[in-house]
C-alpha cells in the first residue's frame, strides 16, 4: 500500500497537466428576446437551405431563381423594345406566379416546423427561457421573411429595369411601392396557412401535400364558381366568391387599394364596401393562423 | 435490520424542495403530496414507469402547473419564475430529441443560443463541452449516423452547453449496453465532481444509482416512499469480508482470526450461510473506523498475513426490500429527514 501511493499520486498529477478541466461560464446570458432573434434567423437562413446539407438549398435556391427569370426576360424585352410601360404591373407578378410561391410554401413551411416535432426536439426549446409565443412568432416571421425576399426579389428586378429603361419614375416607384405592399400581405398570410398545416402533422411529406392541396384546390374551386357565375351573368356574386381563396383574397385587396386591376374574371374587382370585407378578412386568417399555432403549440409542450 | 438516518454532511443549501405537490389529471393522479428536499450532489429518483417522475420534472421546469402544493428549485418559486429557472437548469430528456441531418456542433450550437449564450460563447462552451461528454472528431458529423451512446452524449452536451447549476437527466442509460451504461454512469458523477453542476438524475433500476448519487428519493404511485443519502443505506450497515492466510503455528488461520476477534468483542457473521464456497472468508460489521484497526491488530498479533480486508457494500435494492415491513415507519423519519 504504502509503495502504491506515491504512484497513483504521479499518474493523477500527470492527468491534471494534459486535462484543462471544466471551465465555468459566468459571461453573459442573453435572455428570450436574443433567444427569439436568434430563432428567427436561424429558420431564415434554414429557409434557403443556408446552414443545412447541400440537398435542402437545391429546391429553395431553384424556385429562387425560378421567381426571378419571368421579371430578368420582361426587363430584357421592355429594354429592348424600347416599350412605355412593363408588361406586367407589379402587383399582378406574384397572382401569375403563384404556383411557383404555392410550392414554395409547401417545401418550406414543413420543413421549418414538423422536423421539430417529428425529432421531438420541441421540448428542448420549451426547456429553455423561450417560451411558446416566442417559437411561434420566430418561426411565423422567418416564414413571412422568407416568402417576402422570393416575392419581393423579382418586382426588385422589375423596377431597376424599368428604370434604366428610362420609364416614368413616379409612376414606377408608385407601382414598385404597391407591389411591395400587396406581396408583404401575402407573405403573411402564405405563411400563416402554411404553418398551420404543418405544425399538425409530423410527417414532412404529407405537410408538403396538405398545404400544395389547400391552396391549389382552394383556387380551383374559387376560379371554377366565379367562372360559371360569370357565365349566368351573376357578375355581382364574383367578388363575395374571391374571399375563399387566399390567392384570389389579395387579388382582391390589391385591386381595391392598391391599384392593380383584378384577375377575376371579366376584370370584376370588390367594390370599395367589399374591399373592407377583404382587408378585414385577411387580417383575420393571418391572427387566426398565429392564435391557432400558439394554441398547438401550448398542447405539445413537452 | 435496523436504519439510522443521519443528517447528512450537505452544506446548507437546498437545489430542490417540493411541499406537498400534487399533481393531478382527470383520471389520474400523477403525484400525491410529495414533500422532499434534496440538497447539492447527485439526486436519484427512483420508480417504475408511470410513477410520477417526469410529472416532477415538468413541474420543477416550470412548464405545468402543480393542482397544489409547491415547490422551489434554486431557491425560486416554481410557479412565478419558471423563465428564471430555465436559465439556470439543464435538461436532458427521456425520448429522442436530435434532428439527423445536423452535425453534433450546429446542433448544441443552437441550444447554447437558445439558452442566451451570445454567438462566439456558444461555439466555445459547445467545444468544450463536447469534448468533455467525449465526443471528439465525430461531432462535425452528421448526428443521423450516430450509435446510441453517442446520440446519448449530445443530447447531455446539450444539457450542459450553458454552463447550469443544476442538470435534470431523464433515463439517461435507457437503450445503452452495460459498456455505455457504466460510461454514462462515471459521466453523470463527473458532471457534479469536476464540473461541480448538481444533479437530478431518473431511473426504473435502483441498482445504477448506487453507484452514482449520493441521494435517493424513491417515488412510487405519486407519494414519497423514502428519501435519503445513499451513505446511510450502505455505510451504517458496511460489511468487512476479511481473508487471512494459514501458517504452521496456525493451520487454520480463519479459525483463529475467529476467536481472537470474538475475544476482542468483535462479532462475526456465519460466513458460510452467506457466501457460498467461501469458507475462508470471514464476515463482520464495521461498527466504525476502529473496527478496521482491532483486525489489524488481532492478525498481526497471530502473525498471519492479510489476504484481503474490502467493504461488501449492500444493494439499495435489498435494502429496500429488507425494509418493505417497516415502510410506514421509514416514511415517516424519511419526511422527518427532508424537512
Amino acid at each position: 500500500m504504502a509503495v502504491e501511493h506515491p504512484v497513483t499520486a504521479a499518474t493523477g498529477d500527470q492527468t491534471r497537466i494534459h486535462n484543462i478541466g471544466y471551465r465555468s461560464y459566468d459571461g453573459p446570458r442573453l435572455g428570450r428576446a436574443y433567444a427569439r432573434r436568434s430563432l428567427y434567423s436561424q429558420s431564415l437562413r434554414g429557409a434557403y437551405g443556408l446552414g443545412r446539407s447541400v440537398k435542402s438549398k437545391v429546391l429553395p435556391m431553384l424556385l429562387f431563381v425560378v421567381m426571378c427569370v419571368p421579371a430578368a426576360i420582361m426587363v430584357a424585352v421592355a429594354v429592348a423594345t424600347k416599350a412605355k410601360e412593363l408588361p406586367v404591373d407589379y402587383t399582378r407578378y406574384a397572382i401569375i406566379m403563384q404556383a411557383v410561391i404555392s410550392l414554395y410554401v409547401a417545401s418550406q413551411a414543413p420543413q421549418s416546423v414538423s422536423r421539430d416535432l417529428r425529432f421531438k426536439t420541441v421540448p428542448l426549446y420549451f426547456s429553455r427561457p423561450i417560451e411558446t409565443a416566442d417559437y411561434v412568432r420566430a418561426k411565423f416571421a422567418a416564414l413571412a421573411s422568407a416568402l417576402f425576399v422570393l416575392t419581393a426579389a423579382p418586382l426588385l428586378v422589375l423596377y431597376v429595369g424599368a428604370l434604366l429603361a428610362k420609364l416614368d419614375f413616379a409612376d414606377q416607384t408608385e407601382g414598385f411601392g404597391q407591389g411591395l405592399v400587396s406581396v408583404a400581405l401575402l407573405s403573411l398570410l402564405f405563411a400563416g396557412i402554411g404553418l398551420v398545416i404543418a405544425s399538425v402533422t409530423p410527417r414532412r411529406g404529407f405537410g408538403i401535400a396538405a398545404v400544395i392541396a389547400v391552396l391549389t384546390i382552394s383556387y380551383g374551386a374559387v376560379s371554377t364558381l366565379q367562372a360559371i357565375a360569370e357565365a349566368q351573368n351573376s357578375t355581382g356574386s364574383i367578388p363575395w366568391i374571391g374571399l375563399f381563396s387566399p390567392v384570389t383574397l389579395i387579388d382582391g385587396v390589391q385591386s381595391a387599394f392598391l391599384g392593380a386591376s383584378s384577375a377575376f374574371p371579366g376584370g370584376a374587382g370588390p367594390s370599395d364596401g367589399q374591399g373592407v370585407v377583404y382587408v378585414l378578412v385577411l387580417l383575420g386568417l393571418i391572427a387566426a393562423g398565429y392564435g391557432l399555432l400558439i394554441r398547438r403549440y401550448r398542447k405539445v409542450g413537452l | 435490520m435496523i436504519f439510522v438516518v443521519c443528517v447528512t454532511t450537505f452544506e446548507d443549501v437546498t437545489v430542490i424542495a417540493t411541499e406537498s405537490l400534487s399533481k393531478r389529471f382527470p383520471r389520474v393522479t400523477a403525484l400525491d403530496r410529495l414533500s422532499v428536499d434534496v440538497g447539492p450532489g447527485v439526486t436519484g429518483l427512483v420508480g417504475a414507469n408511470g410513477a410520477g417522475k417526469s410529472t416532477l420534472i415538468k413541474i420543477l421546469l416550470g412548464l405545468s402547473p402543480a393542482s397544489e402544493g409547491r415547490a422551489e428549485v434554486l431557491g425560486l418559486d416554481v410557479a412565478s419564475k419558471g423563465a428564471a429557472i430555465r436559465e439556470r437548469v439543464g435538461y436532458m430528456p427521456e425520448h429522442d430529441c436530435l434532428p439527423p441531418d445536423v452535425s453534433a456542433t450546429e446542433f448544441v450550437v443552437h441550444m447554447a443560443r437558445m439558452s442566451g449564450l451570445p454567438p462566439t460563447a456558444a461555439r466555445e462552451r459547445t467545444a468544450d463541452t463536447l469534448r468533455h461528454v467525449g465526443l471528439y472528431e465525430e461531432r462535425y458529423r452528421p448526428i443521423g449516423g450516430y450509435s446510441t451512446g453517442m446520440k446519448q452524449r449530445v443530447k447531455l452536451a446539450q444539457a450542459l452547453v450553458h454552463d447550469p447549476q443544476l442538470v435534470f437527466l431523464d433515463e439517461p442509460t435507457n437503450g445503452l449496453d452495460p459498456v455505455g451504461r457504466d460510461e454514462m454512469l462515471g459521466l453523470i458523477r463527473r458532471i457534479h465532481t469536476d464540473f461541480g453542476i448538481s444533479v437530478l438524475v431518473t431511473s426504473h433500476l435502483l441498482g445504477e444509482l448506487e453507484r452514482t448519487c449520493d441521494h435517493v428519493v424513491v417515488v412510487d404511485g405519486g407519494k414519497l416512499l423514502r428519501s435519503s443519502s445513499t451513505t446511510d443505506f450502505t455505510q451504517t450497515t458496511t460489511t468487512l469480508a476479511i481473508e487471512v492466510t494459514d501458517t504452521d503455528a496456525r493451520p487454520d488461520g480463519t479459525l483463529a482470526v475467529r476467536e481472537a476477534l470474538r475475544a476482542r468483542g468483535v462479532e462475526v457473521l456465519d460466513a458460510n450461510s452467506a457466501l457460498p464456497g467461501a469458507g475462508h472468508v470471514l464476515l463482520l460489521t464495521a461498527q466504525g473506523e476502529e473496527t478496521y484497526d482491532v483486525v489489524r491488530d488481532a492478525v498481526a498479533e497471530l502473525g498471519l498475513g492479510l489476504v484481503r480486508m474490502e467493504q461488501r457494500r449492500h444493494h439499495i435494492s435489498e435494502v429496500f426490500t429488507d425494509s418493505d415491513a417497516e415502510n410506514d415507519q421509514q416514511r415517516k423519519e424519511a419526511v422527518g429527514h427532508g424537512s
